[in-house]
């Protein structure tokens, strides 16, 4: 049983509901807090971080680099901090606390770590906690913005110190009821014990724990050696829902007259309608109750999405041309190339040697399997909205804008969505769904077919990335790395308008500022190399990008390990000894050990496999990856029905610390599925751009990993961690996979890759039609039934 | 426009909709059965597949005119009731779905109806075939998780078949 924590010492402060409370005392210790109990019928309380802040840094050295010192995660938790105090916990009279999360679940599990947060510092079973998404709420502010891996980093401590504030108000109203004092209480399970044996539960105690005004309260943390579910391997609360189909998403949400929207949409990227030369007959088609032109293509509304489909097709319509119109991976590139700067200029050593490379990155899509959607009821007087969305404040405030409506008119719902991979920090669904509705006066459930999503949607911008180091002997005096992309969109800003429109300015300078910022707070060269010196251009503004998982880091950290591999070589260490001689990390090189040790770092293997070995530090953590590619002609020219197969990679041993694992089981989910979006990105995934649009229109077309292409073996190991805060893990999975593959290709076949993904010039698919935009279903289901 | 029926879950279900329009939108626009997810429209990610007399299919590649009235269908929400109470689980489901969470597979949760779909159909025919799952069979399945939740799901489906 947990040791009973300190109840907590109420202060004399007592403020009118609803006005804001300035703290007056500050934490005693790490574990000691104030927050609120919320005037209300039943017990609410809530967390204020105002007075933990910690002291900013006023100057950032050179050396360290600077996401040692300040990261992305401290900047959004900063950003965070000061509306933390609006994050509350209420407890139910049937005994259940809920939460309603600021933030979104994509697949990455903050549901379930969250709820065991509460579960822990309540003391009550996980099935009594209730963590649903909270709606758009414009007073968080920078508050509800899910990206960086942030969420468990940021909330960590505001949802403890509510669930806290709500056992300690438990605790308070039970001792009346028992006639005890609190000291002698003891909670468990969702019931409060007095010595004589007396009981009374979390619900019976709801409404007499509640408060008329809003009271100040200190609370004392649980002491994080007496936690029994954090740090527990746990199974996902939305598991059961999720394997009896019964877990939903935007379009399986029944809102009354929503029916199936779908867009027509223009040849080239981002080309517009001119004109429908068909509309009359497109509404006679059956099912089909609306056509009508928007800013983005024609929008057909009808009985099924099926109808949808059949009425995109038909439709004959005169576009625009896109802003990329004849451009293509070559043109692009060439482009990439005019703008990079000239490296910083090396030491001059006459004894040193030169070690080098120039990597170029092909787009890839972020492409959940749960295509861009979203529900939209527009009417004169107001909107509601239905959408998985990362940024609802931002797309609350957008979409207000696009309908002339003030924010307040608009009610963005949050829901679940079947995956991001940073897709969802836009709303483009939600934006466009809106207008629709708005045009067609109609409720509207709008579903982007896949190939939209495939050619429209959002991916990661292409990117070259270059590296020159300088190696005398067996040290090394610098390292410089550059890398030029077309631009990140990252105009979603920090969740919420003024950061968004900061973003927007005129020329992409708003948006180079972020660019420039993200680089700078994320990237870190995890070696001491002497001068270290990164940096970043952003060119070209035409295309759909946004934050992929893992953002810079994949490319930046495979340029970086494909040439450590090689200084390696040059002073006759074996890869994994020449990145233990120049770790700056302990915790790092304790997980690069451990991947040694137990993925056998250097066994014989036979000719055409090999090896890779390489490491990652982001997001309050750290990674280290050993994978084993098999390059062998019997391997690569292996046949499954029209599917890529290519080098396997058969073993994957990865170490990950990410400080406090809430969850150790959801963790290893993450890596999991971040080793497969690695794989992809180093031999399969990308798009490929053509006289103005790119050509993948299917899962058969973008190559994400396949279950022929994943790895038989994968073992990831949760680092102990000496950490007692949590860090990010939702992208910790992918820049040390990615880069170990792209190692153990280069040594499996003796050729360093110059691009990426390695299959990237072979086109391995027949283009599908431009016009219609979309594909027919096929009819011949009931021949390939298995 | 035709009346379409034929049997869904257990029960025989009919329906006012055109002989052309694909199965999987009969199912979840008209009749709300969202447990076979669209991903793509032609039967390339399997995030449909359900059941037809027994056999995986893929609901986006059928018209529903092509389904006749005693036709079985079954999707995610009916598996269960494919094998006897008995061989329920501690959840009352399928022994594949028991599988699937006891080894806490979904992510993001999207795919994996049709994954538990296409594994339950995989179970049953290597059964036929006298035999174990084997790598190569986990090698051919064709059902996408972008997720990346395909560690967890291998071993889900050779701990389910065992069940099975």
């Amino acid at each position: 049983m947990n040791a009973p924590h300190p109840a907590h010492t109420p202060t004399t402060t007592s403020t009118p509901a609803g006005s804001d409370v300035v703290p007056t005392t500050l934490p005693l210790d790490r574990r000691r807090f104030l927050g609120y109990v919320l005037a209300g019928s039943t017990l609410v309380a809530a967390a204020d971080l105002g007075g933990a802040a910690p002291p900013a840094a006023a100057e950032i050295p050179t050396p360290p680099q600077i996401p040692e010192l300040y990261d992305l995660n401290d900047m959004l938790t900063d950003a965070a901090r000061p509306t933390a105090n609006l994050i509350t916990v209420v407890i139910r009279e049937d005994g259940t606390a809920t939460f309603a999360l600021p933030r979104m679940e994509v697949g990455q599990g903050i549901t379930t770590s969250t709820a065991m947060l509460i579960a822990e510092e309540l003391d009550l079973p996980l099935d009594k906690v209730e963590v649903t998404l909270a709606p758009a709420r414009q007073e968080l502010l920078f508050n509800q913005l899910t990206g960086g891996s942030n969420t468990t980093i940021s909330t960590y401590t505001p949802i403890r110190v509510a669930a806290a504030v709500a056992r300690a108000a438990l605790l308070d109203a039970a001792a009346i009821v028992l006639g005890d004092t609190v000291a002698g209480l003891v909670a468990k399970g969702g019931v409060i014990t007095a010595p004589d044996g007396s009981s009374v539960t979390y619900g019976e105690l709801a409404a007499r724990a509640a408060s008329p005004t809003t009271v100040e309260v200190e609370v004392q943390l649980k002491d994080e050696a007496d936690f029994a579910v954090v740090g527990t391997p746990t199974n996902r609360v939305d598991a059961l829902a999720a394997v009896t189909g019964q877990k939903d998403y935007t379009t399986d949400l029944q809102v009354e007259g929503a029916l199936p929207t779908m867009v027509c949409r223009a040849p080239t990227l981002n080309g517009t309608p001119v004109r429908v030369r068909n509309q009359d007959a497109v509404e006679q088609l059956p099912g089909v109750t609306h056509v009508a032109t928007v800013s983005t293509g024609v929008a057909v509304r009808a009985e099924t999405f099926g109808q949808c489909i059949d009425a995109v097709r038909a439709l004959d319509v005169e576009w625009a041309d896109g802003p990329v119109a004849g451009e293509s991976d070559s043109t692009i590139l060439r482009k990439l190339r005019s703008a990079q700067l000239p490296m910083p200029a090396l030491p001059p050593n006459p004894l040193a040697r030169t070690v080098g490379g120039d990597f170029t990155f092909y787009f890839r899509s972020n492409s959940a399997m749960d295509t861009n959607s979203a529900i939209a009821d527009v009417r004169d007087d107001g909107a509601t909205i239905w959408a998985g969305l990362k940024s609802p404040i931002v797309a609350q405030q957008r979409i207000a804008e696009k309908l002339g409506m003030r924010p307040d008119q608009v009610t963005v719902n949050v829901v679940t969505a079947g995956g991001s991979f940073g897709r969802r920090l836009f709303f483009d669904a939600a934006l466009e769904a809106a207008e629709i509705s708005q045009a067609m006066r109609q409720p509207v459930k709008l579903m982007w077919h896949r190939a939209d999503d495939a050619r429209v949607g959002r991916g990661h911008p292409m990117g070259t990335c270059r590296v020159q180091a300088v190696v005398l002997g067996q040290e090394v005096l610098a390292f410089n790395q550059s890398l030029t992309c077309v631009e990140t969109d990252f105009r979603h800003g920090l969740g919420e308008i003024i950061t968004a429109k900061a973003a927007d300015l005129p020329g992409g300078l708003g948006n180079q500022g972020f660019a420039q910022t993200i680089f700078a707070l994320t990237q870190e060269v995890p070696y001491d190399f002497g001068a270290v010196t990164q940096t970043i251009i952003e060119t070209d503004d035409r295309f759909n990008t946004g934050s992929m998982r893992n953002i810079y880091s994949p490319d930046v950290r495979v340029a970086g390990e494909l040439v450590v591999d090689q200084m390696a070589a040059k002073m006759g260490l074996d890869p994994y000894e020449f990145r233990r001689k120049f770790q700056r990390n302990e915790r790092l090189l304790a997980a690069l050990d451990k991947v040694a040790e137990v993925g056998e770092w250097g066994r014989r293997m036979p000719a055409g496999t090999a090896q890779g070995i390489a490491i990652h530090k982001e997001y309050k953590g750290v990674s280290a990856c050993l994978v084993e590619i098999d390059c062998r002609p019997q391997t690569t020219g292996r046949q499954i029905g029209e599917a890529v197969t290519g080098p396997r990679v058969t073993k994957v041993t990865y170490a990950v610390d990410v400080g406090l694992a809430i969850n150790p089981r959801g963790l290893e989910a993450q890596m999991q599925g971040g080793i497969n979006d690695g794989i992809a990105l180093a031999l399969t995934s990308s798009l490929h751009l053509r006289d103005g649009h790119f050509l993948e229109a299917s899962w058969d077309n973008y190559f994400y990993t396949r279950q022929w292409n994943t790895p038989p073996e994968v073992e990831v190991i949760v680092m102990p961690s000496t950490e007692k805060q949590p860090g990010g893990a939702g992208e910790a999975g992918v820049a040390a996979t990615f880069a170990a593959v792209a190692c153990a290709y280069a040594r499996a076949t003796g050729t360093v890759p110059t691009y990426f993904p390695i299959n990237h010039k072979q086109l391995s698919f027949e283009p599908k039609p431009f016009v219609p935009p979309i594909p027919e279903s096929p009819t011949n289901g009931l021949d390939l039934t298995s | 426009m035709p009346l379409q029926t034929f049997v869904l879950n257990g029960k025989t279900v009919t329906v006012d909709v055109a002989d052309d329009v694909r199965l999987l939108w009969v199912l979840r626009d008209r009749l709300g059965v969202t447990g076979p997810k669209y991903g793509c429209g032609i039967n390339v990610c399997k995030a449909c597949t359900s059941h037809i007399n027994g056999k995986a299919f893929n609901p986006c590649a059928v018209p529903v005119g092509r389904v006749g009235p005693d036709d079985e269908i079954t999707t995610i929400e009916g598996l269960p009731e494919q094998v006897e109470a008995p061989q329920r689980g501690p959840n009352g489901l399928h022994p594949m779905q028991e599988a699937w969470l006891d080894r806490d597979v979904a992510q993001c949760g999207y795919c994996q109806p049709g994954q538990i779909m296409a594994a339950v159909a995989l179970a049953r025919k290597v059964r036929e075939e006298g035999r174990e799952v084997t790598e190569s069979d986990l090698d051919t399945i064709r059902n996408i998780c972008r997720c990346g939740t395909y560690t967890r799901i291998r071993e889900a489906i050779v701990d389910g078949a065992a069940r099975m």
